[in-house]
């Protein structure tokens, strides 16, 4: 099986994609002095620290974990010795309780590299839970939790994620370009232990190379195939992803096991297949490291738990210059506030920008143009919902189905009133939840 | 290191904006403006400038009075304006223009809460308002190049609008000139050529899309063929061609959806041509879409959109 067309398609935007660092390899940064490993890097229930103050740690010791199920442990990213633990704000925006370990240089590992092995359906799950990952692509959903489906009969499919839609964000590709073999692995191992017949790769058509080279290493695996999509902010949206794979709709309140699939990142089937192969859970990620302040802008191999200023140190960048410092993409990622905040499992990139990139500060009269409405993947109507939000008209809300919202930020990036729509539809979902 | 942005996502906008659009929408209706130079001579242009400048000026001086933020940036007003004069004849005194720009700018969009918030089309409903008040000026149509003959606006020789000779049965014009503009008529409604022109660029520029007017004007045709009356004069003529490319897409007052928009566009086709032909008045272009407008949140409401996955709870009964 080679390569499938996608038959189906959903609107949304063309955002210029500044893929400047497509062709750059990656770099490995070199032991940061310390790292600060938040105990919650997922959706979730936070880790509690198993180790103390003192303790010296070796590099994939297991440093946090709980019996909560939707809990993923955590790995020490590099050997050294706990200097204290203490709370920390993350990038995701909560106070979480963080393990700060002061690096030896030494990387010492914890255990030697030895496969995984797994008899069984349920011992894979548990070993995909002992790796900490979680899903790489952005959101950070428990991949234990993922592929812990109930309906074995009915799942199937199995989509793994190349789409990567973000402008600037290149490190889903370079893990294509660089491990294709690593995303072959991981897929074989999915399909096997959870009894999957089908594999579909979605991958931007802007990015031909990853579309090649993985469309050959897969080229003798039965029932795996690549699908080119269009290239189409947000295409890699799980939900868009599901309908333009295999025109299923995911509906209210399902998840994509619901309609026999179970949607990957390219980076957590590849990271998947090195856990198995080598016994080292994920402490490291790779980043792209991109912005007009960014004085080497590449993708790097950063040790989990990496404050964000060393990473750019790293990348000979100007902290003095930067007024903008995203945590992900422009279009859903994270402006930080502090550059000491660590790296977490799914970050992909660091942007650091010289000047704030939405430049005016005051919004405008909706002046009814309908873009919102044109562009929004999942046909909701935001100048109707920021309406009913301004006046908190909850049943309006409800009936408008804001919850459906992926928050994808088109909506906001069409609006030519620049008015909020995307970041009042969190809110409206956030009063929804409150109110329940 | 200080002075770090922290903002909700997205971080990054498109370089589109309520003022760009107004701008797009101007330089569409710069070809008409052009025409009605040539046609009906300088006065149209001054006509235009009248309407322009009013407009601008009530939209400023009523923000000023209601204390609210200063909105002539945004261009709408001059979009006002243009359409307003493009509605008048070229004789129109010019004092009456200005309280055509005070009912458009301070009645019908200001006092309902300005851009976007107006209920109907201001230029359109300031147009009928004159219609009503000044019929006798506003139904003066002088020949195509009178000006060429050294005749004042005053002593020009009147003519008849096409639609006006449809329902007399009289010698229609040639086709070819009805299409360029050659016509007795408001000054920026006789060239189809012109307003088509401007209306694919709106098209091109995403500014509209293509459906209000297809359907608008689709359905004149079809009703035309239907009635036996001329199809391709009843497109031609009158203010079809300006108000379904530039009056029926005005944002504020038409629907959102799609199919909103194709309802909308088929009743504005189905009452002007129904008003041509069984009406009082031989044009209905103005009195359609206003119509509509009124019913356009009615549309909104029955047209919204199923978003993709949504589940419905089922009525309970009470």
């Amino acid at each position: 099986m080679a390569i499938i067309k996608s038959k189906k398609r959903l609107p949304g935007i063309h955002p210029a994609y500044h893929k400047h660092t497509m062709d750059m390899e990656t770099a490995m940064l070199p032991v940061p002095a310390t790292v600060s490993i938040p105990m919650l890097q997922h959706i979730g229930v936070e880790a509690v620290p198993v180790v103390k103050p003192g303790e010296r740690v070796l590099v994939g010791q297991k440093i946090g974990d709980s019996d909560a199920p939707m809990c993923v442990p955590v790995h020490a990213s590099v050997s050294g010795t706990v200097k204290q633990i203490g709370n920390m704000l993350t990038s995701g925006g909560k106070n979480v309780k963080t393990v700060v370990i002061e690096a030896d240089g030494q990387q010492e590992l914890f255990s030697a590299p030895a496969p995984v092995r797994a008899d069984s359906r349920e011992a894979f799950l548990q070993a995909v839970r002992e790796s900490g990952l979680v899903g790489l692509g952005g959101a950070g959903f428990p991949t234990h939790v993922k592929l812990a489906h109930k309906d074995t009969a009915k799942v199937d499919t199995l989509i793994v994620n190349g789409a990567e839609c973000e402008p600037y964000i290149t490190s889903d590709y370079r893990e294509c370009i660089e491990h294709p073999s690593d995303i072959a692995d991981g897929i074989k191992l999915v399909m096997h232990h959870l009894g999957l017949t089908r594999c579909i790769i979605g991958i931007e058509k802007n990015k031909p190379d990853a579309i090649a080279l993985l469309s050959k290493q897969t080229d003798q695996m039965g029932g795996v195939s690549v699908m080119p999509l269009k290239s189409l902010y947000p295409q890699g949206a799980e939900k868009v992803l599901i309908y333009c794979a295999t025109g299923k709709i995911l509906e209210e309140g399902q998840l994509p096991a619901d309609c026999g699939t179970v949607v990957l990142n390219v980076s957590t089937v590849a990271e998947l297949a090195r856990y198995f192969r080598t016994g080292m859970p994920l402490v490291s990620r790779r980043l792209t490291i991109d912005g007009d302040a960014a004085g080497r802008p590449g993708n790097v191999m950063v040790p989990v738990g990496t404050p964000v200023r060393t990473v750019l140190e790293f990348c000979n960048t100007d902290l003095e210059r930067c007024r903008e410092l995203l945590m992900g993409g422009p279009m859903m990622g994270i402006a930080v506030a502090d550059p000491d905040t660590p790296v977490v499992k799914n970050n992909n990139a660091i942007l650091a920008f010289s000047r704030p990139q939405v430049s005016y500060s005051k919004t405008t009269a909706c002046i009814r143009c309908g873009k919102c409405v044109r562009v929004c993947p999942v046909g909701l109507m935001p100048a109707g919902l920021e309406r009913a939000y301004d006046n908190r008209n909850l049943p309006m809300l409800r009936k408008m189905k804001v919850n459906l919202c992926i928050n994808c930020g088109c909506c906001s990036y069409v609006c030519p009133a620049k008015r909020d729509l995307a970041a009042k539809n969190q809110l409206a979902k956030q009063i929804i939840r409150e109110k329940h | 290191m200080k002075n770090l942005t922290v903002a909700a996502s997205p971080h990054i906008r498109s370089g589109n904006s309520t003022t760009r659009i107004m701008l797009d929408v101007i330089i569409a209706l710069c070809p008409a403006l052009i025409a009605a130079g040539i046609i009906f001579g300088l006065r149209a242009v001054a006509l235009t400038a009248v309407c322009i400048v009013s407009c601008v000026l009530f939209e400023y001086l009523i923000r000023l009075v209601m204390k609210r933020e200063n909105t002539i940036g945004d261009l709408s007003a001059v979009v006002t304006g243009m359409l307003l004069a493009f509605n008048l004849p070229v004789t129109f005194p010019f004092w009456m223009a200005v309280i055509g720009s005070f009912v458009a700018i301070v009645v019908v969009k200001q006092l309902f809460g300005g851009i976007g918030q107006n209920f109907a089309n201001p230029a359109l409903t300031a147009r009928i308002v004159l219609f009503l008040s000044f019929s006798s000026q506003m139904t003066y149509w002088v020949e195509p190049f009178y000006y060429q003959n050294g005749t004042a606006a005053a002593d020009a020789i009147t003519t008849a609008t096409p639609l006006a000779m449809l329902g007399q049965s009289g010698q229609l014009p040639d086709l070819l000139e009805m299409f360029l503009g050659l016509k007795g008529g408001c000054i920026g409604e006789v060239s189809g050529l012109a307003i088509l022109v401007g209306g694919l660029y709106l098209i091109i520029r995403r500014v509209i899309t293509p459906t209000i007017p297809l359907v608008y004007i689709g359905t004149v045709f079809l009703f035309a063929v239907i009635f036996d009356a001329q199809p391709v004069y009843q497109i031609l003529s009158g203010g079809l061609m300006l108000g379904a490319f530039f009056m029926a897409t005005d944002y504020s007052t038409s629907p959102v959806t799609e199919l909103g928009k194709i309802i909308f566009a088929f009743g504005c086709g189905l009452i002007t041509i129904l008003i041509r032909m069984f009406g009082s008045y031989p044009e209905g272009v103005s009195f359609s879409i206003l119509f509509m407008n009124i019913l356009t949140p009615y549309i909104d409401k029955a047209t919204m959109l199923k978003p993709l996955g949504a589940k419905y709870e089922k009525k309970r009964s009470a």
